[in-house]
């Protein structure tokens, strides 16, 4: 019987399973609506009914035979266990560059199990040497498994967690630094390491895929293989996000933590940097700078400043949006805000009276603009300066989901309002770039 | 051959795309475009690991060589979900309605819940790395000639990227194609001789056709053949694209077999065995320093090697024909292009040649201490490459010790086949995730069953009444591939229905016989033919002529093939001046003949004007003419 022994079987067909004690895999005999089937038994997804049994015929193939009053199921087999033979590893070079590799979830390699269709995540080194054996031309590296977790369902603890993975592993004298993410919140955790990890001495490179790693065509392992590179021998000692420049599989570019956005929800080429230029490529092996201005490899000392306020919430501004949401976060003991506001950095006049509260009871709120691209200007309009006069900081160019991890960091790691509010607008980690360029369509 | 005696069996898969409104998983357009690709992208698959820690060592190694896809593409055809960078949409409910039809006139089962799965396909022709694929029914059968033939399952999946090219590591693929709804149809292996596969294929062709829902137009059908004898091996013959192909790739492969397992009698006779191919592969360069081959100097002079190898006891064995223009040798070829990656090989059967001298053969054999039973075959390009080619050459060579060895191979034009890969295991396949399992509901069949498109059999009788053919033309005209095309030009009233019919089956063929290209002609082109002769803009008897220059000229217009042959009708004046022209020079036979030289009067006009006047015009102007004069 197969491990889960019946995935996603209910009701009536599952004590109907259980009673002929068929498992996962077995070889099972359906009658039903005069017809009979015979294959192996395979799981359902939560989201299927109840009604049907799924089978994996001889030639392959799957498919549901209803189940009803009327129909019969036998147990003619046994599941046969599969045996993973694991492909002999490459032979290790010596005096290669050493590499950390850190998992917090998702799949960057994996292997699919042909007799029940399961896909097994690979994260330890040796399998991911047996996956994408090309690494071990290049690096040696070790794989840690730090997470489990959804990319949706990363917080500000696993911010911390991560921050203080890298510092284990720089003290261990590493090169570089690669954690695997799943793609969904990349751009929050890349931009919170930015700010959390200062002098840093080595990159530190997230990464994720768009196409799932079972399939042959995933941007996994090409994504891996150039993060890797560049982990081993790029110049820069930088936070970064690392995937595909394109939808080509040429080219792997590196985006700076805090100007990074995902900014397609399936492509890619998903990830760009925003206000800015990419920092650096790999192209056939090798790293390519696309900017002079970079902090360079050095001795450190890495200083890991990890907390995060969680009292903090970014807050869309909408034509219709009612004042008593920013009274709730004032009212729950929030400590700031960061508004998404329209255009140059506007919200509704009908907001004042609650903004000026929330600023009166101790709260920092900071403005950005939910267009993605360009610089909020609160001097422009009438709106923005009022808006100014009660106390809302401008932020700049720095993205909405920037300015919000950075305002949780910023208030974990200052003594006051006041000291947020002085590591708010001074630019920590690139967040702010001083011109804004020509960048003709966006993305 | 005695089929029978040899245990030959059949079983055919025959994959027909189906002219939806939409592709398979998207809202795109089943469409292929002939314009510049708008863009192009390129992407590099790696064979998966399975559970078993197995990765296909052919996949890897192609991987590893850095095969690359180049894929081709416009906005009119194609979106990110064939580009695998959107997750594909729910499974298009025509294309599924239209298979379950097919499965009730075939009266194959349904299955209760369709499962779309993922068939893992590295070549590249799938932008995923696979082919998404699910069996919509068991079972049923097809009749032809009194006969019934099981068919063992229905499937529905999507079409690949067509390749348009190979440019040394880069393939290029189009992706216009991919993710057009394809119908699988796989029959039992119950067919036993090649004339029996090409009439059930054409029988299932039939019953595909019923449904009104296919594409038509070349490769929009394509026959698998799985062939089998006693002693012999299950071989895949894949892309076989014209029903006339079917019965002679059968046969071509069964006089193959027959001529392996003939060949491994003798070895076994000579008795070779594995140990007499030790596989020593040596640079023989050096005797080939002054050579005259082009070839074998071209690979020195650009760094390559001539390496080479002896096969024990393979002497006239390499050279040996399996089946029209294929040895052994060819065979080998197959296999060091595939492993290696070189334009070819030489062996001793066929040297010297190709401007390899007899001293050099001679030198070639005894460097190689070949006897007179032996064979060596050569190599000559980098020297990775032909190490690796010649090891594939003595695997090869090893292979026919032991008879037929299981392979994947792809038909030729002429019906023969060539090796394309090793037969792969049992297929890779899991469930895609990403598309949801369909409940084929009781009340969805039911609607289908009360809108079953006529069977064959009622349309013959149909097209027999409603457009006046007779018996054999009406079954010829159900028979071919063109019923839809011939039906919609009738109701068009695009002229004598008997010459649509006509032209569409016997003139076609016998054009195809001839050796005419009539695979590239299309609907339109055709259609334009036909306009002509309904115009009166030429006479029907200039078809075959304007059919068979289209062929060879598939971009141009039927206009263009009258301007170019010169067989636009004459204008009643021209003809009229032409017809006079010959009444006075004939005048001394009209005067001894009077109205009695119309006869060979006309046959000497008509030999003159024929496809380009209508007998009956020449008729009346020759008459009025000869009146004339006879008046005079």
């Amino acid at each position: 019987m197969g491990e889960d022994s019946l995935q996603g079987y209910r009701g009536r067909l599952k004590v109907a399973l259980e009673a002929i004690g068929a498992g996962i895999g077995d070889q099972i005999k359906v009658e039903s609506g005069g017809a009979v089937y015979e294959g192996s038994l395979m799981p359902r997804l939560e989201s299927d009914d109840e009604h049907h049994v799924v089978l994996k015929l001889r030639n392959g193939y799957n498919l549901g035979v209803n189940f009803d009053a009327s129909t019969q199921i036998e147990r003619v087999g046994e599941a046969e266990k599969p045996e993973f033979k694991p492909p002999p590893l490459p032979t290790m070079k010596e005096g290669l560059p050493r590499v950390s590799i850190v998992s917090t979830g998702g799949t960057i390699a994996s292997r699919v199990d042909y007799t029940t269709g399961g896909v097994h995540a690979a994260i330890s080194s040796r399998d991911l040497l047996s996956i994408v054996p090309e690494l071990s031309d290049f690096a040696a590296v070790d794989a840690d498994i730090l997470y489990s977790v959804f990319s949706e369902d990363i917080d500000s603890r696993h911010w911390t967690g991560m921050a203080r993975m890298v510092e284990e592993k720089v003290d261990e004298g590493v090169e570089g630094v690669v954690i695997t993410h799943g793609t969904d919140t990349l751009g929050y955790s890349a931009a919170a390491l930015s700010f959390a990890l200062r002098n840093l001495p080595i990159p530190v490179i997230l990464v994720g895929s768009q196409r799932s790693s079972d399939r042959p065509s995933s941007d996994a392992a090409t994504n891996l293989v150039g993060v890797v590179t560049a982990a081993a021998t790029a110049p820069f000692a930088e936070v970064v996000l690392g995937m595909h420049e394109t939808t080509s599989d040429t080219s792997i570019v590196f985006h700076r933590g805090t100007k990074v956005r995902k900014c397609h929800t399936s492509a890619r080429y998903a990830f760009q940097s925003v206000n800015a230029g990419p920092l650096a490529r790999v192209v056939e092996g090798r790293v390519e700078m696309l900017e002079d201005d970079y902090r360079r490899r050095n001795e450190g000392p890495l200083e890991v400043m990890d907390g995060f306020e969680e009292k903090t919430a970014l807050v869309k501004f909408h034509p219709g949006f009612q004042p008593k949401l920013v009274d709730w976060f004032v009212d729950d003991g929030y400590r700031g805000l960061i508004l998404e506001g329209t255009g140059l950095g506007h919200v509704s006049t009908g907001l004042y009276d609650v903004i000026e509260r929330a600023v009166e009871e101790g709260l920092y709120v900071g403005m950005t603009s939910q267009c993605i691209w360009g610089r909020i200007d609160m001097d422009v309009y009438t709106t923005g300066r009022e808006l100014q006069h009660l106390g809302v900081e401008p932020l700049g160019d720095i993205l909405p989901e920037t300015a919000y991890v950075k305002l949780m960091w910023a208030l974990a790691n200052s003594e006051d309002l006041e000291g947020a509010k002085a590591l708010m607008r001074e630019n920590i980690a690139g967040e702010y770039s001083d011109r804004t360029l020509y960048t003709g369509r966006f993305g | 051959m005695d089929y029978g005696k040899l245990g030959l069996k059949v079983g055919l898969e025959i994959h027909q795309e189906l002219a939806t409104e939409h592709k398979l998983f998207c809202q795109c357009p089943p469409e292929l475009f002939k314009e510049e690709p708008e863009y192009t992208f390129l992407r590099r698959l790696r064979p998966s690991q399975s559970e078993l820690g197995e990765i296909d060592p052919a996949a890897l190694f192609e991987f590893m060589k850095g095969r690359t896809m180049l894929y081709e593409a416009n906005r009119a055809t194609s979106c990110l979900v064939e580009m695998d960078e959107e997750p594909p949409g729910p499974m298009n409910p025509e294309a599924l309605d239209v298979c379950l039809t097919f499965a009730l006139m075939a009266d194959s089962k349904p299955v209760d819940e369709v499962h779309v799965m993922r068939k893992i396909v590295v070549d590249g022709s799938n932008t995923t790395g696979f082919q998404r694929t699910c069996v919509v029914s068991l079972g049923g059968s097809v009749e032809s000639e009194g006969k019934t033939y099981g068919i063992q399952h229905v499937g529905l999946e999507e079409d690949a990227a067509r390749k348009v090219g190979d440019e040394g590591e880069v393939s290029r693929y189009r992706i216009d194609r991919l993710g057009i709804p394809l119908m699988e149809v796989a029959t039992d292996p119950d067919i036993y001789s090649p004339e029996e596969a090409e009439r059930v294929a054409l029988a299932v062709g039939r019953l595909l056709r019923a449904t009104g829902k296919v594409r038509r137009g070349l490769g929009s059908i394509r026959q698998d053949v799985n062939i089998s004898i006693t002693d012999g091996a299950l071989i895949e013959i894949k892309g076989v694209q014209e029903l006339g192909l079917v019965s002679k790739v059968v046969e071509y492969e069964v006089q193959r077999q027959v001529a392996l397992l003939g060949l491994t009698e003798e070895l076994a006779g000579r008795g070779v065995g594995e140990g007499d191919l030790n596989g020593d592969i040596v640079d023989v360069s050096v005797l080939f320093k002054g050579t005259k081959s082009r070839i074998l100097k071209n690979a020195l002079k650009n760094g390559g090697k001539v390496l080479a190898v002896r096969l024990s006891g393979f002497a006239g064995i390499v050279g040996s024909e399996l089946c029209p223009g294929r040895r052994l040798g060819t065979e080998m070829a197959d296999h060091a292009r595939f492993h290696g990656g070189v334009k070819g090989i030489f062996h001793t059967d066929e040297l010297p040649a190709y401007d390899i001298s007899e001293g050099e053969v001679q030198a070639l054999k005894e460097r190689m201490g070949a006897e007179a039973l032996d064979a060596v075959v050569i190599v000559a390009d980098d020297e990775g490459k032909s190490r690796r080619a010649l090891e594939a050459v003595v695997a090869r060579a090893k292979q026919a010790l032991h008879g037929v060895p299981r392979e994947t191979r792809s038909a030729n034009p002429d019906g023969t086949t060539h090796f394309t890969r090793p037969r792969p295991g049992a297929a890779r396949m899991y469930p895609e995730t990403d598309v949801v399992c369909i409940t084929v509901t009781s009340e969805r069949l039911e609607a289908l069953k009360m809108a079953l498109p006529e069977m064959p059999e009622e349309k013959l009788e149909r097209i027999k009444a409603d457009y006046g053919l007779n018996e054999k033309l009406a079954r010829q005209i159900v028979n071919s591939i063109h019923t839809e095309f011939f039906e919609e030009l009738a109701k068009e009233g695009m002229g004598d229905t008997t010459l649509l019919a006509v032209t569409l089956t016997e003139t076609l063929k016998s054009l195809e016989r001839d050796g005419v290209p009539v695979g590239s002609l299309d609907e339109p082109v055709m259609k334009g033919v036909f306009t002509l002769v309904n115009e009166g803009r030429t006479a029907k008897e200039s078809v075959p002529e304007l059919l068979a220059w289209l062929s060879s000229n598939p971009e141009r217009s039927a206009d263009e093939a009258l301007g170019s042959l010169g067989l636009g009708m004459m204008t009643g004046e021209v003809l009229r001046e032409l017809v006079e022209a010959r009444v006075s020079e004939k005048s001394e036979m009209v005067e001894q003949m009077g109205m009695k030289a119309f006869g060979p009067l006309m046959g000497l006009v008509m030999g003159e004007v024929r496809g380009r006047a209508r007998a009956e015009d020449v008729q009346a102007l020759l008459r009025e003419a000869l009146q004339a004069r006879l008046k005079r």
